[in-house]
């Protein structure tokens, strides 16, 4: 009797402790598909293109994983959220990771049942104004009204500018991007701040002329953009975090999309054959196959190829590389090693 | 009227048979007692139940949870303020202040969009074919397009059409309208008694006086024009409830057309139209909630910025949800008064 009860008590912990571990990940290759929630609207990050497929550096993330995980980056679910939903979606398990332009904060990491993964942009927050203004700095905004989206750091961090240099700036706080935007571009506000990648892209998409609109050089906040996993899979984080360092390490390693087969087949140099599963199996201890890196880079390309090929110079969200050049270029992209 | 007295000849009716007294299954009574009983604890086992998952997997998945977070520091702005506030202020201030924004939309609200349905609910009566027409068209038109739209043309309106701030229209340099919206001059007061403030453009802004925000105005002008439209509809039903006879005898005694609206429609109606007419102002307080669509800092905008830097979503829900159901409990209470009121006085 005594020992039946025992067994049934060990049976019951082995049942919980097995049910948790990877949990996210039996669930995700369970239906054979990943839920991932993005932002609409935001080009260069995330939006729908003509052909109604999602595009953007945030897409590209998802895919990656899909890839690396499911063997195949059209095996997702995308989910378009706001900025209000977003958390509760992924708290919820609506979706089993948010790659959606978001910052991390301590508060968000601490105490809200989400668990940061890696940056996959270095951000700041700026001010575009009307090129007509003349306003050169920030600090010359005394008294204008901001327009600004409700649900995102960027309220707090204008408060906070405001405040130490007492320009008494007002918030009118819209909960759609897409209505802050209208307000911004009918001239309700003298300024509209956002991360200074919402800006380029907000110009590039609304401006009937991106010359009219200046984005302003003070950047007043630090906001790492990266993708969050619900809190307590430590499996499934791990997977989404190395997929994103594994995309710039073959960044640094020089592995293209072009060039993953080729290099696959005929490289001697070690770091590579580890990178592509060639030598030692880094897939295994993650709970993935030898070829996963390979299958996201055949998605997706590097992280350099994602960052041009989205928001890059040559695109009409035209950002510079910047911080996010790699950090042997003198940026902040500095891959944790994948070994 | 009082019952006509009855009849000695009629006999009373009998009484009905009393149920026999003491315990029975069969007694109506008891079984009538234990389904409620039943029924009570389903209710409060299910709610019991949502709680306690609630709890517990929020719990599971790290999620902070609790009311401590309204006596911290909010630390962002408000764009208009009823009353003083700081960034530095708590976050229970930031909610009282979203709560007096979102009264100030709704009672104004309420008033104009009275005046305008009365206006155009009695238009429907009129003996000139274009007034009746445009009446009905205007209810037509304002009571089948989303009211969600409504604001967010009347706001693009607004935000479009008007001159920056630093051009504002002006009369008499003491009216200013602008993209920054309307501002009048307000008596205010100060060290030497009360005087009046004059608005002025300074720098981006006008300071000075009162401001009316074109979101404010943008919502206010939603809600009246739409919720009119069904006022009028109300007002027009409450008329079309008087009797033609009402009106015959009125006009046999000479009254004139506005006399017999006055003396014997509108009394009338008035009772008929009391209930729907509550319904639509807690209609009115209930939709102003989709002034967070146009920026203007209502109770619902300052529950959806705290929400995302607390990350106590069912607190500040909670919240919103027990405010809006407190102002329609409280509308729903004082109409209901003033109808009783009425009624008491109508037939003494």
């Amino acid at each position: 009797m005594k020992i039946s009860r025992f067994s049934l008590l060990a049976l019951a912990l082995a049942g919980i402790t097995s049910a948790h571990a990877g949990k996210t990940i039996d669930t995700i290759k369970q239906r054979d598909q990943i839920s991932i929630g993005i932002s609409s609207g935001v080009p260069g990050f995330s939006a729908a293109d003509s052909k109604g497929q999602w595009t953007g550096l945030d897409v590209d993330v998802g895919k990656a994983i899909a890839a690396a995980l499911l063997g195949d980056a059209g095996k997702v679910k995308w989910v378009p959220l706001v900025s209000q939903q977003r958390f509760t979606a992924l708290q919820s398990g609506e979706v089993d990771v948010l790659s959606r332009n978001t910052s991390v904060t301590l508060t968000r990491d601490a105490s809200m049942g989400l668990a940061f993964t890696a940056v996959v942009f270095y951000d700041g927050q700026g001010f575009m104004v009307p090129a007509k203004t003349k306003v050169t700095s920030a600090k010359q905004l005394k008294g204008a009204t901001v327009c600004v989206q409700s649900g995102t750091t960027s309220e707090k961090n204008m408060t906070d500018f405001s405040r130490i240099h007492k320009l008494n700036l007002k918030p009118v706080v819209f909960d759609k991007f897409d209505a802050a935007n209208a307000a911004y571009f009918a001239g309700r506000c003298q300024a509209y701040t956002t991360d200074a990648s919402g800006l380029a892209s907000v110009r590039a998409k609304e401006a009937k002329d991106s010359k009219e609109h200046v984005i302003l050089t003070d950047l007043i906040s630090k906001e790492p953009l990266g993708p969050l996993v619900r809190r307590g899979d430590d499996e499934w984080l791990a997977v989404v975090r190395w997929v994103v360092h594994g995309l710039v390490e073959a960044e640094e390693n020089g592995i293209t999309q072009a060039n993953v087969d080729k290099l696959k087949a005929d490289t001697t140099d070690p770091t590579i054959g580890r990178l592509l599963g060639k030598t030692e199996d880094t897939g295994k201890l993650l709970g993935l196959d030898k070829e996963w890196l390979v299958r996201a880079i055949k998605a997706v390309g590097n992280y350099g190829e994602i960052y041009e090929r989205n928001v890059g110079e040559k695109t009409p969200v035209g950002l510079a590389r910047g911080k996010n050049k790699l950090w042997t270029d003198g940026g902040l992209m500095y891959a944790l090693p994948v070994r | 009227m009082s019952p006509a007295p009855r009849s000695p000849l009629i006999p009373p009716r009998p009484a009905p048979a009393r149920p026999r007294a003491g315990w029975s299954w069969h007694h109506p009574a008891t079984r009538a007692r234990l389904w409620q009983v039943l029924a009570l604890l389903g209710v409060v086992t299910l709610l019991g139940w949502l709680v306690y998952n609630t709890q517990t997997n929020m719990a599971a998945r790290g999620i902070q949870s609790g009311w401590d977070f309204l006596g911290q520091t909010a630390g962002f702005d408000i764009g208009e303020q009823p009353i003083a506030f700081e960034s530095t202020d708590a976050y229970w201030r930031a909610f009282l202040v979203g709560l007096l924004n979102t009264l100030r939309v709704a009672l104004a609200g309420i008033v104009l969009c009275t005046l305008l349905g009365a206006l155009v609910g009695v238009g429907r009566f009129s003996r000139n074919l274009p007034v009746r027409a445009l009446c009905r068209g205007y209810v037509e038109l304002f009571r089948n397009v989303p009211l969600l739209v409504q604001l967010l043309v009347w706001y693009l309106l607004l935000v479009e059409f008007l001159p920056d701030t630093t051009e504002a229209w002006s009369w008499g340099h003491s009216i200013f309208l602008s993209k920054s919206g309307l501002v009048l001059p307000f008596p205010q007061q100060g060290a030497n008694g009360w005087h009046w403030s004059v608005p002025a453009i300074d720098g981006f802004a006008i300071d000075g006086g009162a401001a009316l925000s074109p979101e404010f105005l943008a919502v206010l002008a939603g809600l009246t024009f739409y919720t009119a439209a069904f006022v009028a509809e109300v007002v027009r039903a409450g008329i079309a409830s008087v009797p033609h006879g009402q009106i015959e005898a009125a006009q046999s005694i000479a009254l004139s057309r506005w006399q017999t609206l006055r003396l014997v429609t509108a009394p009338q109606a008035l009772r008929v139209m009391a209930p729907p007419l509550t319904n639509q102002y807690l209609n009115l307080t209930k939709n102003s909630s989709l002034a967070v669509a146009v920026g203007y800092p209502d109770l619902v905008s300052i529950a959806n910025t705290s929400l995302n830097q607390t990350g106590r979503a069912l607190e500040c829900i909670a919240i919103v949800m027990a405010v809006y159901l407190t102002l329609s409990l409280a509308t729903a209470l004082l109409m209901g008064r003033l109808d009783r009121r009425d009624r008491a006085r109508q037939e003494p």
